[in-house]
């Protein structure tokens, strides 16, 4: 690894200027587990790092009603799937927290180098996209706000400008009635890459025994250059009855929709069946969730979660 | 580039150390400080043979820089064995045959313990689940999770 200058500033001014001053030489670090392991493959060549965890507004984690979720940019996943507010609320997070990498990343990575770093197959990207958050930036021009569905622009490119950095990804808190879930399929039990993800969040209507979809947003990942939001499929979703049916015809739209490559994770044609799978297990799972059921993830039980409306 | 100076606590020492930016804790641990007990395997996040905690939480060394461990408590293999004898867990790896080469064995302690201290007692599907970032290309996993779980019965 090339050297570098390391820098530590404590307040988003200091670490602005910091930014700034080196343009495109200056790198953020947070977690530090797809950083340090880029710069060791010489991906990148920073002549400064800029270490942001010493910077309190980085490192919060709170649920308001008023101000609903703020995850700081550097907060790890282990924060994440640990704290209660979020299990309550967000419990699509909770299922994308717990499966980046193994227990030693999640003591370090966070979803904010997870979106900065704008892999296709990002885990939590189409769960933030579902929940509707927005990336808070600041730069030498100020504070913007970007939906997490356009912040990423290609595989490992992202809609940061020079001197610009992620402070923080919020979003609103769900209203009643309303649940998200997110789930991907890898051949391994943990520890590997998604071949395909998915993120559904729904908020329901209606009496328990005719539910109809008031809303309902579905983002997926690894099927193409970006983490992918089909608007489409949850739209088709809005008015409509809960049942197997309307959940398939939006699963085949999500299939539509999906761009996906062959890769040695899998071929195209069985990334768009996966797609169609983990669509509707989303949505089941969002569904039951909203339902007040519980639906453990990948890794909450031994055995696998039952994708059935019951 | 003129070098860091970064204090910290290393097995409840108070330590004190150079180090370039560039370098990874696992680096300094091993080749600035004598900690040869925490290995590299991968140097890239996948195989867990160089985990350690920092302040009580489990990570890879050689994806976390020297320079950030300014202020922080760091804990690795070398703290696990005390002046009475060896740690529950070292015992329960030697009674269950829990190493062949061994170079995954430190790694492995380092984050049994931080299971332990974080569940005392886990099941067998906890364990596995804890210890997926940990690869063993020798022994096999059944015989470290059965030293975990014996452990886990004896460890106060
Ligand atoms: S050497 Fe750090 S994870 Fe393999
Ligand atoms: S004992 Fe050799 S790798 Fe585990």
């Amino acid at each position: 690894m090339r050297d570098f200058e390391y820098t530590a500033p404590s307040t988003l001014r200091e670490a602005v200027k910091l930014l700034s001053e080196k343009g495109e030489a200056a790198r953020v670090l947070a977690g530090g587990t797809d950083l340090i392991v880029q710069l060791r493959a010489r991906r990148f060549q920073p002549e400064r790092v800029v270490d942001v965890k010493n910077i309190p507004e980085v490192n919060e984690l709170s649920v308001s009603p008023r101000k609903g979720l703020r995850i700081g940019a550097a907060v790890p996943c282990h924060r994440i799937y640990a704290d209660e507010g979020v299990k309550e609320q967000f419990a699509g997070l909770t299922d994308a927290s717990m499966i980046i990498g193994g227990i030693q990343i999640q003591g370090r990575a966070s979803l904010g180098g997870n979106l900065c770093n704008a892999s296709p197959s990002a885990d939590s990207i189409p769960a933030l996209i579902a929940y509707g958050a927005e990336a808070e930036v600041i730069g030498p021009d100020g504070k913007r706000k970007i939906a997490v569905e356009d912040f990423c622009t290609g595989p490992g490119s992202n809609a940061l400008k020079p001197g610009e950095m992620l402070v923080a990804i919020r979003m609103p808190l769900p209203k009643n009635n309303s649940g998200g879930h997110y789930l991907r399929f890898i051949p391994r039990n943990e520890m590997d890459i998604a071949v395909v993800g998915a993120g559904a969040f729904v908020e329901l209507g209606g009496r328990s025994k005719t539910r109809v979809f008031k809303s309902a947003r579905i983002a997926l990942a690894a099927v193409a250059p970006t983490p992918l939001l089909v608007a489409e499929a949850g739209a088709s979703l809005e008015g409509q009855p809960v049942t197997e049916e309307t959940i398939a015809a939006a699963a085949a739209i999500a299939q539509e929709a999906a761009r996906p490559i062959s890769d040695m994770r899998g071929p195209a044609e069985y990334r768009r069946h996966l797609v169609g799978v983990l669509t509707k297990r989303a949505l089941i799972g969002a569904v039951k969730r909203a339902n007040g059921e519980f639906v453990p993830n990948a890794v909450q039980s031994n055995g696998h979660p039952v994708y059935q409306l019951s | 580039m003129s070098k860091i100076h970064v204090q910290c606590t290393i097995n409840g020492e108070p330590t004190e150390f150079l180090c370039e930016a560039r370098q990874s804790l696992l680096e300094v641990l091993r080749e600035e400080l004598g900690f040869t007990g925490t290995k590299e395997g991968c140097n890239d996040g996948n195989c867990g043979a160089c985990s350690v905690t920092v302040d009580g939480v489990l990570v890879d060394s050689c994806l976390i820089l020297a320079a950030e461990v300014q202020d922080k408590t760091v804990g690795t293999v070398e703290g696990l064995a005390s002046a009475e004898g060896l740690h529950p867990l070292q015992q329960k790896f030697l009674e269950h045959a829990s190493l062949q080469c061994g170079i995954c064995t430190p790694g492995f302690l380092v984050a049994s313990k931080a299971l332990l201290d974080a569940n005392p007692n886990p099941s067998q599907h906890e364990i596995r689940h804890w210890l997926a970032g940990n690869l063993c290309r020798c022994t096999g996993y059944d015989k470290i999770v059965r030293a975990v779980l014996d452990a886990a019965g004896t460890a106060e």
